[in-house]
């Protein structure tokens, strides 16, 4: 296609380029320049000189566009992406809801994002006051006793959490062997335990996917470090068992790690510390609106109690005698630090923020309205689709696609014809114990009239897969591309753009000679 | 609460539709003993215009109005404009990871484009989506440089930044990797002697990164031949990817791990920056983090997808090359907007200026009374360690009352070179005036 535009061979019809915009690389031209440097205040130097045989000659590829094209590029680019700003975003277990502008904007102020995470203690008092706020309200919703903002993600969280268990159960003697994870668990968590040096016992759930007391118990035993557990689950069922789930471990000086992924079915009406947990984690991504951005950034602070704050991540904010707020280095029992400075602070920032804008009503209205929503959409879509657990739901509503699969129509399917509706696909075969899944979590940013919208394109499809299941099995079709070639991508990978063999276009294309 | 779309009556129509009198019954499975009876002891519900007073506070806490010789794996570039403008479109602000490739194709080819100029900017075949930051990119890349040799000792230069080190040791504390660190000699580069004998036939791989802590270049072709002649591989670690543009790619090392917040990410306290893992294509099968690869769709045309995600978490659980979900996908957009910006002319002479600052800052720095600036046998980039007659923290004091903030004191994580010793830094956005001004405070006699 590059080759065409190269060498401006004929078009039947003109196609606007924002149909299919090309790469960045196909459109640079060389001596094109989108920058102007300030004037240079100091004499120049030979680069050649100072660095001798560590010169860099060559910049390859690296594109050259005017500004105006960029803007172009990179706008035509987004409008290809769906979005929160669009509509629902039903993806189970991300909590995509509305991402606040205010939040954008306090992040950018000056005075925040040009601090420099060295600059002396007494002059980022500003810094070191918003993750003091932002830490007190953390604490106080989840009920623990103390937090590290430190983690730059859930996964990452987890990470400094079965850490700081691990560092306990070592100063007590034995680090012990293995963490129990229910089979309904996300991938990261078993993933985290085999980074921490942990050996993974399955836990499997029982009739109603949760998890199985009698089970538990069995496996529980001496080497046992830790249960991770996601509560509400990953079906998004509270786990009424907690308390006596708490106790079996503790009984065996094992600990409670709750992945806080779905603390929005529970900000406001109930708090971890309080039912049992020892160690979690916040997605602030999830929870407290930092936006996702097309896959990050996120943070995920790690919350614990008493027993566990010696091991935190160094270093720990704290209060100085006189008032001031500092660092703390000095952390003998410190797992270490999961990552340089402080955090992925930007996200504090925002969070903080959307704290603020919703204080303790607004959380709990917010905690009500997403598991209304959730269980507005169970209600009227139990019988189109399958439900495997009947128990009682919080934020989120796992179907199956046992109905619709009878004609070939599986959940992938029915996420990609959901697109045709203008809405994002929900998440597709996640949790692992739902065979066909279609998780469906709306969160609170839903209007009852998107939810209708959502219930009504979700029946239809319904009706879709049975009467026309091809029309389900090929979409989207309303899309820009279709469904792509992801096997041949994984065998034969093409990861980066590589300047076409030929750099002369003539010799390609003989068409050309032609015209 | 103004982000709920909802009104009362909804709300109670809606309940009824569910078949429940109060919206307490939805949460009746949370046993009553642990339902939460009161307000939750936060601040109470602010107006916009309220949390917006109450940031300026915060931020006029800061170090407003000060002239700052800070770096130290964190670089105060300028952003131009655009990066905000095209960031904060809410398609790519608010879209989450693209795992529905037809509605995610912006994310998509700009990370395809991303992980493009990665490669080029750094030498390497290929390049993931992103890691958190560049020290826990420098930690995976061990892990990954463990797996790929089957081999588990890590030889780590001491010149590398200490924050990534201690993140290092977390990581491999666990993960049965024994490290050893390896010294540097006056010149502020890797010891080879001392590497030489320090890697065996056991290491997995050595770390180092260039422009070092110091500000020096290390001579990676050296460093890569005594790597490569014991079997390890060479990790290089670059927390100074503006560099790049004058610097020499490292092209002998097997894996590149690039702290990417130079390119058009503000400093913003410490993150969110962009970690990115870049390596020959053969190690492919071991890479952490997400892959966009091209494809085609049924009627060929060209699009782009999450690929090769049998190495991650969400299909491999507890196998996985990493247990990294979440990213930094739109910090790697602002880099990619950066990198357009300025392009393969700007990103040359925007380092070019960087190195003429360093030099007049050098020039400066020398010729206040005492003053030493160490390493000078190799060349460097835009950081310079200094000695000065006094104590760095007495030094940096008095120039608080000048409104500057001068160099990273390093006696906590180097105290070989003894209590004076600091780290400075100067930017394209140093000013002239400002590393002046240095002069005359050092030469003021309450300095
Ligand atoms: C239940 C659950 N646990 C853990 C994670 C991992 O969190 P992150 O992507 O922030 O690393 C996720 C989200 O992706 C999740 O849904």
């Amino acid at each position: 296609m590059s080759v065409e535009k190269f060498v401006g061979t004929p078009k039947k019809a003109t196609t606007h380029t924002n149909q299919s915009e090309d790469l960045i690389f196909e459109k640079s031209s060389p001596g094109k320049k989108a920058y102007r440097l300030a004037e240079l205040d100091v004499p120049a130097v030979d680069a050649a000189s100072l660095l001798g045989e560590s010169a860099r000659k060559d910049l390859g590829v690296m594109p050259e566009l005017s500004e105006i094209e960029i803007i172009r590029h990179f706008t035509r680019l987004s409008t290809w992406n769906y979005a929160i700003d669009l509509g629902m975003y039903p993806l189970g277990s991300c909590t995509m809801k509305y991402n606040p502008r205010v939040n954008e904007a306090v992040a950018r102020l000056e005075g925040i994002a040009e601090a420099h995470p060295y600059q002396p203690e007494s002059l980022s008092q500003g810094c070191l006051g918003i993750m003091k706020t932002l830490s007190d309200a953390l604490i106080e919703i989840t009920g623990m006793d103390t937090i590290t903002l430190q983690p730059a993600a859930g996964a990452h969280g987890e990470f400094t959490g079965i850490l700081l268990i691990r560092a306990y159960h070592e100063s007590k003697g034995n680090p012990r062997k293995k963490v129990l994870i229910p089979d309904s668990a996300h991938g990261t968590n078993p993933a985290t335990a085999a980074v921490c040096g942990y050996e993974v016992a399955n836990l499997k759930s029982n009739a109603q996917g949760m998890v199985d007391l009698a089970e538990l118990e069995k496996m529980v035993d001496e080497d046992t470090a830790a249960l991770m557990l996601t509560n509400p689950s990953t079906i998004g069922v509270f786990e009424s068992d907690i308390k006596k789930i708490a106790d079996i471990l503790h009984a065996k000086g094992a600990l409670l790690y709750m992945d806080g992924a779905n603390m929005n079915a529970l900000v406001g009406k109930t708090r971890p510390g309080d039912f049992g947990v020892d160690v979690m984690h916040l997605n602030l991504h999830k929870t407290f609106s930092t936006p996702h951005g097309g896959g990050g950034p996120g943070s995920g602070p790690v919350a614990c109690k008493k027993i566990l704050e010696p091991f935190l991540p160094t270093p720990v904010l704290v209060t100085k005698a006189d008032g001031m707020l500092g660092l703390e280095y000095n952390r003998p029992q410190s797992v270490g630090r999961v990552r340089m400075f402080y955090g992925n602070f930007g996200m504090f920032v925002r969070a903080l923020a959307y704290i603020l804008a919703n204080g303790p009503d607004g959380l709990r209205q917010t905690t009500e309205d997403a598991v209304l929503n959730a269980n507005y959409i169970r209600a009227k879509l139990d019988g189109t689709f399958e439900l495997p657990y009947k128990t009682a739901t919080l934020h989120e509503v796992v179907f199956s696609d046992r109905i619709q699969a009878k004609n070939g129509v599986k959940t992938g399917d029915m996420g990609k014809r959901l697109i045709d509706y203008g809405f994002h696909a929900y998440t597709v075969s996640f949790p692992m114990i739902v065979a066909g899944a279609m998780m469906i979590e709306p969160t609170e940013s839903e209007s009852r009239e998107e939810l209708d919208l959502l219930i009504d394109a979700l029946k239809q499809i319904a009706r879709e897969a049975e009467e026309n299941p091809e029309l389900v099995q090929t979409a989207p079709h309303s899309t820009r591309i279709q469904r792509l070639d992801e096997t041949t991508a994984a065998r034969k990978p093409i990861l980066r753009w590589k300047a076409p063999v030929a750099a002369t276009p003539l010799a390609v294309d003989t068409a050309a000679k032609e015209w | 609460m103004r982000y709920l779309p909802k009104s009362p009556v909804d709300r109670e129509e809606m309940l009824a539709e569910i078949g429940v009198t109060s919206i307490d019954d939805l949460f009746s499975t949370i046993p009553a003993e642990f339902q939460l009876k009161r307000d939750l002891a936060i601040p109470r519900q602010h107006g916009e215009s309220e949390i917006l007073d109450r940031f300026r506070e915060f931020a006029d806490n800061n170090a407003v109005g000060y002239s700052s010789f800070l770096g130290a794996g964190v670089y105060r570039h300028y952003r131009p404009v655009i990066i905000d403008s095209l960031v904060q479109r809410g398609e790519f602000l608010t879209s989450y990871t693209p795992y529905q490739p037809e509605i995610s194709q912006g994310t998509l080819q700009a990370m395809f484009e991303f992980q493009t100029m990665i490669c080029e900017l750094t030498g390497m075949e290929i390049a993931n989506a992103s890691m958190y930051d560049g020290s826990t990119g420098a930690a995976e890349a061990i892990m990954m440089a463990v797996r790929v040799t089957g081999r588990d000792g890590a030889v780590i230069a001491r010149t590398v930044h200490p924050e990534y080190r201690e993140v290092i040791a977390t990581y491999a504390q666990h993960q049965e990797i024994p490290t050893t660190e390896v010294g540097y000699t006056e010149n502020g580069r890797v010891d080879l002697a001392a590497l030489d004998a320090t890697v065996t036939k056991d290491t997995a791989c050595v770390l180092i990164q260039s422009p070092n802590f110091f500000g020096t270049i290390e001579d990676v072709a050296a460093i890569a031949e005594i790597a490569h002649a014991k079997g390890a591989l060479l990790i290089v670690s670059i927390a100074e990817a503006v560099s790049l543009g004058i610097v020499r790619p490292p092209a002998e090392a097997d894996i590149v791990s690039l702290e990417a917040q130079s390119y058009g990410v503000a400093v913003g306290y410490g993150g969110p920056y962009c970690g990115v893992i870049a390596c020959k294509e053969k190690f492919l099968r071991q890479m952490p983090g997400r892959l966009i690869g091209e494809t085609k769709d049924k009627d060929g045309k060209r699009g782009f997808v999450l690929t090769l995600s049998t190495r991650e978490q969400h299909i491999r659980r507890e196998k996985a090359t990493s247990n990294i979900c979440t990213n930094q996908a739109l910090v790697a957009l602002m880099t990619t907007i950066f990198l357009t910006v300025y392009g393969k002319q700007g990103m040359k002479e925007l380092a070019e200026q960087n190195l003429a600052k360093a030099a007049y800052l050098k020039g400066v720095l020398s010729a206040a009374a005492g003053a030493k600036v160490l390493f000078d046998g190799a060349p460097r980039f835009h950081e310079l360690v200094l000695q000065l007659p006094k104590t760095a923290e007495e030094t940096n004091t008095a120039l608080l009352q000048h409104k500057i903030i001068g160099g990273l004191p390093l006696a906590k994580w180097y105290p070989e070179l003894g209590p004076n010793a600091s780290l400075w830094c100067a930017t394209e956005l140093t000013t002239r005036k400002q590393m002046d001004a240095v002069a005359t405070a050092l030469a003021d006699k309450k300095a």
